[in-house]
């Protein structure tokens, strides 16, 4: 199995899970990488992603698996070869073989910038702060089957804020990756249910590493 | 700080639709740049981006020095909110720059549902809807496509038309532009050397008149404009521009994979049918041309699927070739090959089982009449022998899903040819029963019906359209004919089909009843969850117009037609002569077999049609 590391930003955020396959399916063609294709009715060239992103988020550090069918290809050449016919934002920054098992995943670390226009508010930092600090912070969750409730607090492993400009507040968060994941959307939801009056005027997210259990760096 | 465009899109469906980015976008540096174009599609992303035109012209006029043309397509009604919310006028997907700071405006019109779209778009862009309110030269509107052989509906809001194929036009038109433009010319004095383009119609240079009965009186041509404006076509197809570095969309479209256009027009005739008659003459690229063509789309898009592209596949000369050198390059790199459109003959099963090794598509069928009385009036030359012939071959192959397509209310149809088409589908279960391979899988068919709509430049275009009961009574008697577990049939909208029919063949009337309809709110009505019959009513009342005079009333022989300014080649003496042959259940043989002298040929400068010269 062979593993690229990307990046999506930009506007390639808008670009959904499956929408970002095609691209990369249509990319290796393009390069003249015939990649494995699943067998059957329908036959389709086989990639993955690790942990799909949600539509809206940017992320520096994406890895997709894929195997080709006839043969190995060139992974030193590889990333130059697909970022010549990317959309833009997307950009591949490494492929390299037998990467690490998925299931090794374990946590990632993100960006969430809190947008004031009118300026960040007096004690945001604090409060904020003091909110992720509780022992549980309960949020509704939608989901396939519904509105639950899950509690952020033993997911989130790490917390630390800045202020990057007058009006504008960052929060990097350590969270769990997977069984289950914490999505750092659901920090904003959590600042907006029980820190009404700091309710941002826009959030953006930006997934910045993954890491292993132990904290090294997954790839 | 993220801006406020960028703030809405997290919160509307399929953002990645607006903002472009796409490989292959053209993206020129502004400094280099002397006209811009806005082309608009009037449909959204995921439709725009399958029309082959769009992509063609796209590419033509950013050929041409100092010119960028960019993208832009009707938004979906969550983003049109929020961009009304947001006061963030249309812009485009490639340089998010507002439509209202382009010199030119284009639109490619294929459908008449969606001239609501095109007004629509405008007030979007905050560009006056009126072609007479906009007195510059700049936000000049022009529109070309299939619909706008009758452009009078739409004459208030186009300030001029480019009729028939635009290749070459578009480019004498951008160029005629870009030196209006630099030496400062008024927008009179464009239109006036605008319209001395062939194929180019400036509306506002024609008046039109109408008798106390409301039939159309006079038709005045103004400032020495002529009194016919003929199609433009492309005579060579193996030398015109076509291009194979094409954008690959990045999110999901409807046609989501290369289309290579193989000929243009159709040697068949069928009689209802618009495009059949308004792209003659015939004319075929080479097997080598089209190799060429394929092979670089394919390499540069990376597309795993290609699709021959025509009015009807297996009428192209060069077919057994062409697809074993396609398939040749296809099937060791796992590229699916699909041949739509084949006829229901020998060579077509053939074909159709050598092409089907990557993947299986469907069978489908459009007989689009029950019985072969029915289907000889209409000049569609399939029998029933053909269709359950292909059946038994592909039932017999493994295949065990058929869609079927046809038409009610067609002229001379009566309730004996809609009980034909239960019949029809009945034959074809037996044949199932007979031949399946795969028995282990039910058959499944997919039942479709149209309302039939008269469209011009076809034989039928004087054509009463039946009301939307009459045909509602039709669909009923076919389902409750129909008792087959197997059978999932659908049916068109009659007030969609009603609406479509008074657009097709209206006139100038109908300007103000569109902008009527676009101020109440009408607009994606090609989609069912916008579609809202209540508003066009309500439009047509208060603008005093009766739907039926466009519709159920028909239009007589020695009537003038509001579209007679047109000419798309063909001669309306041919098209009276087909409708008269209609009525007599009489067919017309294909124009390959015997040149039925419709007129088409003399477009082209040694009178070629189909690769043969006037007999």
């Amino acid at each position: 199995m062979n593993r690229l590391l990307f990046e999506k930003t930009g506007d390639a955020v808008y670009l959904s899970h499956l929408d970002l396959m095609r691209v990369f399916q249509r990319a290796f063609r393009r390069a003249d990488i015939l990649i494995w294709h699943s067998q059957g009715y329908s036959p389709r060239a086989y990639v993955s992603i690790a942990l799909p992103l949600s539509v809206g988020t940017e992320s520096v550090c994406e890895l997709l698996d894929f195997e080709i069918e006839d043969g190995a290809a060139d992974l030193e050449k590889l990333p130059g070869l697909l970022n010549k016919t990317m959309p833009k934002g997307i950009r591949v920054l490494r492929a390299y073989e037998s990467g690490r098992k998925t299931k090794y995943l374990a946590k990632l670390r993100a960006e969430v910038t809190l947008e004031y226009d009118k300026g960040v508010p007096d004690g945001a930092r604090e409060a904020i702060a003091a909110l992720f600090s509780r022992e549980s912070v309960v949020v509704e969750k939608s989901g396939k089957r519904g509105v639950s409730e899950v509690d952020l607090r033993p997911m989130l492993f790490a917390l630390e804020l800045c202020g990057s400009s007058p009006q504008e507040l960052r929060l990097d968060a350590l969270v769990s990756a997977q069984n289950p994941a914490l999505n750092p959307q659901l920090l904003v939801a959590a600042i907006e249910t029980y820190l009404p009056a700091l309710r941002p005027d826009f959030a953006r997210i930006c997934r910045r590493e993954v890491y292993e259990a132990d904290g090294t760096v997954f790839r | 700080m993220t801006d406020r465009l960028h703030r809405i899109l997290p919160g509307v469906q399929k953002p990645a639709r607006y903002m472009g980015g796409e490989y292959n976008q053209i993206v020129k540096d502004k400094k280099d740049v002397d006209v811009r174009v806005a082309f608009c599609f009037p449909d959204t992303y995921e439709i725009g981006m399958s029309n082959i035109g769009m992509r063609i012209l796209y590419g033509v006029m950013n050929e041409l020095p100092g010119v960028w043309c960019e993208r832009v397509f009707t938004p979906w009604g969550d983003m049109e909110q929020a961009l009304r919310d947001n006061s963030i006028p249309l812009f485009t997907l490639e340089s998010h720059d507002p439509v209202k700071a382009f010199d030119l405006i284009a639109f490619t019109i294929g459908y008449e549902m969606s001239y609501s779209n095109i007004l629509n778009m405008l007030r979007l862009a905050d560009v006056p809807l009126l072609a007479k309110d906009r007195t510059g030269l700049e936000n000049l509107v022009f529109a070309g496509g299939v619909c706008t052989v009758n452009p009078e509906p739409l004459a208030d809001f186009i300030d001029f038309f480019s009729l028939g194929e635009g290749e070459e036009s578009t480019a004498e038109i951008v160029t005629l532009y870009r030196t209006a433009k630099r030496e400062g010319w008024d927008k009179a004095r464009f239109l006036e050397a605008v319209s001395r383009i062939g194929g180019v119609y400036v509306p506002s240079f024609y008046e039109h008149t109408y008798n106390p009965d409301g039939t159309l009186a006079a038709v005045t041509p103004l400032n020495g404009a002529p009194a016919r404006v003929t199609k433009r076509i492309v005579e060579d197809l193996d030398a015109a521009y076509y291009p194979t570095r094409l954008i690959v969309p990045s999110t999901e479209i409807v046609h989501d994979r290369s289309n290579l256009e193989i000929f243009r027009g159709c040697i068949r005739g069928c009689r209802f049918c618009q495009a059949g008659f308004c792209y003659r003459p015939v004319r075929a690229k080479t097997p080598d041309t089209l190799v060429r063509q394929a092979v670089e789309e394919l390499e540069d898009s990376g597309n795993s699927e290609m699709t021959l592209a025509s009015l009807s596949t297996s009428d192209y000369r060069g077919l057994e070739e062409l697809t074993g050198r396609l398939l040749d390059y296809c099937e060791p790199r796992k590229i699916n090959l699909s041949l739509p459109s084949l006829r229901a003959d020998n060579f077509s099963r053939e074909l159709m089982l050598k092409v089907q090794k990557v993947r299986k598509s469907g069978l489908t069928f459009a007989p689009e009449a029950g019985t072969q009385r029915l289907r000889d009036a209409i000049n569609k030359n399939v029998t029933e022998e053909e269709i359950l012939t292909t059946c038994a071959t592909a039932f017999s192959g493994g295949w065990n899903s058929v869609k079927l397509y046809f038409m009610l209310g067609l002229p001379t149809e009566t309730d004996e040819d809609v009980l034909g088409i239960a019949e029809l589908v009945y034959k074809i279960m037996d044949t199932w029963k007979k031949t399946a391979s795969n028995k282990k899988q039910h058959l499944s068919i997919n039942l479709a019906t149209a309302f039939f709509v008269p469209k011009p430049f076809t034989p039928f275009q004087w054509e009463k359209q039946i009301p939307p009961d009459e045909y509602l009574r039709r669909v009923r008697l076919l389902q409750e004919n129909l008792h087959a577990r197997c059978v999932d049939y659908r049916y068109h909208e009659g007030h969609l089909s009603r609406l479509e029919a008074v657009l097709a063949r209206g006139d100038r009337r109908l300007g103000p009843v569109l902008a009527e309809a676009v101020r109440l709110g009408a607009r994606l009505d090609g989609w069912d969850e916008y579609f809202r019959y209540d508003l066009w009513m309500q439009a047509f009342e208060n603008c005093g117009i009766d739907p039926d005079f466009y519709t159920v009333r028909g239009f007589a022989r020695d009537e003038l037609l509001p579209w007679q300014t047109i000419s798309v080649g063909v001669r309306p003496e041919f098209l009276w002569r087909e409708r008269e042959k209609a009525y007599e259940s009489a067919t017309t043989p294909d124009c390959r077999t015997a040149c039925a002298g419709c007129g088409a040929r003399s477009l082209s400068k040694g009178g070629v049609c189909d690769e043969q010269t006037a007999v």
